[in-house]
């Protein structure tokens, strides 16, 4: 009984999963590895999930309503080298930025279009966007990775503030600004209703058309702000950034307890999500796991936590 | 006592949560056509399901061909030559019609390729061809897919599939409701060529005067009990109808008399998908109530006016203004309230909580204060109005989708409620609602129409419809085809105008058949 009322509230949670999983393995790490839990190694794990936090609290509004962006990945490095080709035509930062955050807008708003108004697939839509995107990618670079950021740019993917990596006071910021709109807005609870009632939401007087081009376009804008600061980080425009980003980022939200079908989810989730599978990529490599056996370990991870999905809503009901 | 009869019922009976059949027993002989009537819920689909293998009786004998008949599925059911077609037609459409056809006991190649499980096409497609033949419908290619037909002709597949499988019983579970008249005709003759060949037909029917026009009699259920079991010759329209709804009207419907007031709503010459040219008018005060039979085009009407559905044309006035309607949103905003006929599809988001369902329409207009929506001014106004119709839960917190069918109408309704509509709109709000809270639906209603709001209610339930309406609208086929006064107004001349087309308005002038 009393173990029951202590697990409860983790069951009725979908993010619980996420966070019990993190305490759990950072505490095995902590004590398999003296160099896991220290302020310089937790900075660069943090740092290297950033990214796909980002894109995945956009994705992870998209899932809410029921759809999917499998584009993510291909506006992540889009955005990256248009940010790059601008820089080094002399555009200046502000322009820059303008422009590749431009590109993701416009990628999601397209994805948005072909989702809600002529009804397809958003499984379909965005898998075309998806090759579209890295096409277009290869097209600006010619193949070759481009150079030539402007400082501040670089400064959002490698500097520092108040002892933090700038991408991950960037994820801090949106997750805190997309945990806000979920909660607290009008379009938030359109969100959760679409996902789980498109036809009685659409009853209820909402545009359901609408609020399902603006999740894709804050999808796209969400991924194009991970691009940009994940070629910061790297330093130059490379084609292959962001390549295979849109399974990674699925894999965080489900892993974070967002329900593929939709209505279920927050913002917490894609945090927790991918800081999961950020913390367990590092454990490996401090374990000296070869990298072939992190790719099983992490595929076993996310089957493993569909199952506990599962066993929670049976339990949960 | 001529001919023995093919199948035997006695004593049938089935409880599901609440007896759905008691104590039924009828016979039927070879090639006898025999029309299932009653009304919805009294046990049509129940009966045939049990016929055909699909449900078993908890109490009762089926003899077949003078010996027990024990079924423990439709597949053993199909050994025997009882078959069944349902309303919702069992087609893959994907597939060919020769496909669908044998689909389940392809024919096998002979050989060895045969036990490898190849399927013998060339036989499949004659064999199919000589199955269309029997129903008169050569004119279907056996390898065309099967989803390229239209309904009628996928319903005349399905039969074709009976008829391959050696059938000696065909039940059809409503087969004309989603025919068009020249189709229904088709299927008719069918019927009557089924008999010719000593195969006995039960079928259901919403229209009942097609049934005088084909079966040799008339099995009638009310409630659950077989109240008539007559030869088609000697029954009347006026006498199946008193037989189907004969239920004495229970004082239900605390009707407060509500003086009516002036001109509310005013639809002119609505017309687009099944409806035509549909005029009405409701006044302050008032409950207009539409009867009509499924698919009859009531909801339609509704959704046409507010622009669910695109209009064709016609004009809709509110207090005599004329008002454009491009979407629901805008219905909202000019104070009409809408409820939907399938609360689970169209109205709720179930996993979500109370207070999350009843904001959800009044969000943009009353519970947003700046960018940010006032969640304090969202808990103040759901418990209000959960108190004020007396939803029944432990929080408001709590999904929508653990309570009972009647307080989740109430949530329904508070959603509405809560941005204080001129006209509520309300599909038949009490479809799947116990008895207790249909009282207080009712008495709900009432009250509203008292503090001047106007209702149109559509409801398939008669005693409802008639205890509550003022006037009630009735429609045929997209049509209004009556509106009839309180005083006039009865279960009699409601289902009478309901079966009307342009068909069978003269087989009533012929057969003098008037209420």
């Amino acid at each position: 009984m009393k173990v029951k009322k202590l697990i409860n509230p983790f069951l009725q949670s979908a993010e619980a999963g996420a966070f019990l999983a993190v305490i759990i393995l950072g505490i095995v790490l902590t004590t398999a590895s003296p160099q896991f839990l220290t302020v310089s190694n937790l900075t660069f794990v943090a740092r290297g999930f950033s990214f796909i936090a980002i894109a995945s609290l956009g994705v992870g509004l998209v899932i809410i309503t029921g759809g999917i962006d499998l584009s993510v990945g291909s506006i992540m490095g889009l955005s990256g080298v248009i940010a790059a080709f601008l820089s080094s035509h002399g555009f200046g930062t502000v322009l820059s930025l303008s422009g590749a955050l431009l590109v993701g807008v416009i990628m999601g708003f397209l994805n948005g279009i072909l989702v809600a108004k002529a009804k397809l697939a958003p499984f379909i839509v965005t898998l075309g966007m998806l090759s579209i995107g890295r096409g277009l990618v290869y097209v600006v670079t010619g193949g070759w990775p481009m150079q030539g950021l402007t400082k501040p740019i670089l400064f959002l993917g490698q500097g520092f503030f108040l002892g933090l990596p700038l991408p991950v006071w960037i994820m801090i910021v949106l997750l805190i600004i997309m945990q806000i709109i979920l909660r607290y807005t009008a379009f938030g609870w359109y969100v959760y209703s679409i996902g789980g009632n498109d036809e009685a939401t659409r009853l209820s007087g909402v545009f359901v058309d609408r609020i399902k081009i603006g999740v894709y376009v804050i999808s796209g804008f969400f991924a194009s702000i991970g691009g940009i600061v994940l070629t910061a980080r790297l330093g130059v425009g490379e084609t292959t950034a962001g390549n295979g980003y849109e399974l990674n980022v699925i894999a965080a939200l489900v892993l974070g307890g967002v329900s593929l079908s939709g209505g279920m989810g927050s913002a917490v989730s894609a945090l927790f999500g991918a800081a999961l599978m950020g913390i367990l990529r590092n454990g490996l490599v401090l374990l000296g796991v070869s990298s072939f056996w992190q790719q099983i370990s992490i595929g076993t991870v996310i089957i493993l936590a569909a199952l506990f999905d599962q066993i929670r809503l049976k339990y949960s009901k | 006592m001529g001919i023995e009869p093919l199948l035997k019922l006695k004593g049938i009976e089935k409880s599901f949560a609440a007896k759905v059949l008691d104590n039924v027993s009828f016979e039927i002989e070879p090639g006898e056509i025999v029309a299932l009537l009653g009304e919805n819920g009294a046990g049509k689909s129940t009966l045939m399901k049990i016929i055909s293998g699909i449900y078993t009786a908890d109490v009762g004998h089926i003899s077949f061909e003078n010996s027990t008949l024990i079924l423990k599925g439709p597949k053993h059911a199909q050994k025997f030559g009882i078959n069944i077609i349902h309303q919702e037609l069992n087609i893959v459409k994907n597939r060919t019609v020769a496909q669908n056809i044998y689909l389940g006991r392809e024919p096998k190649m002979s050989g060895f390729l045969g036990k490898l499980g190849f399927v013998n096409y060339r036989l499949m497609k004659s064999d199919t061809e000589k199955a269309l033949a029997l129903v008169n419908a050569r004119q279907i290619d056996p390898n065309q897919q099967a989803r390229l037909l239209t309904t009628a002709q996928l319903q005349l597949v399905e039969i074709a599939r009976a008829l391959s499988m050696d059938s000696k019983i065909i039940l059809m579970d409503e087969p004309t409701s989603s025919l068009t008249e020249d189709q229904s005709d088709i299927l008719i003759e069918l019927i009557k060529k089924l008999k010719s060949d000593g195969i006995a037909v039960v079928f259901t029917t919403h229209r009942i005067l097609e049934a005088f026009g084909i079966a040799d009699r008339f099995v009638i259920l009310r409630d659950g009990k077989l109240v008539s079991d007559v030869p088609a010759k000697s029954a009347t329209y006026e006498n199946v109808i008193e037989w189907m709804v004969g239920r004495p009207i229970q004082n239900l419907y605390p009707k407060t008399k509500v003086a009516i007031g002036p001109e509310v709503l005013r639809v002119e010459a609505l017309s687009g998908g099944i409806n035509k040219k549909s005029d009405f008018t409701v006044y302050k005060g008032e409950i207009l109530g539409f009867g009509g039979l499924v698919g009859a085009g009531r909801s339609e009407l509704m959704y046409l006016l507010l622009g669910v559905n695109r209009k064709k044309s016609g004009s809709i006035f509110l207090y005599d203004d004329e008002i454009r309607i491009k979407n629901i949103n805008d219905a909202i905003r000019l104070g009409i309230g809408f409820v939907p006929e399938d609360r689970k599809n169209q109205s709720l988001i179930l996993g979500q909580s109370v207070r999350f369902n009843v904001a959800l329409a009044g969000l943009k207009q009353l519970f947003k204060k700046g960018l940010f929506i006032s969640n304090n001014t969202i808990d103040r106004t759901t418990s209000e109005y959960i108190k004020k119709l007396s939803i029944r839960l432990h929080s408001s917190k709590q999904a929508v989708r653990s309570l009972s069918g009647g307080n989740q109408q109430k949530v329904v309704l508070a959603k509405w409620l809560l941005l204080q509509p001129s006209v509520l709109i309300l599909d038949e709000p009490t479809r799947g609602v116990d008895v207790g809270a249909k009282a207080e639906i009712y008495q709900l209603l009432g009250e509203l129409v008292s503090k001047g709001i106007t209702i149109i209610l559509i409801s398939s339930d008669l005693p409802e419809l008639i205890g509550l309406s003022d006037r009630i609208v009735v429609m045929s086929e997209g049509r209004i085809v009556k509106v009839l006064e309180q005083e006039e107004a009865t279960p009699h001349q409601v289902m009478y105008y309901a079966g009307l087309n342009e068909k069978t308005a003269e087989v009533v002038n012929e057969r003098n058949l008037q209420p």
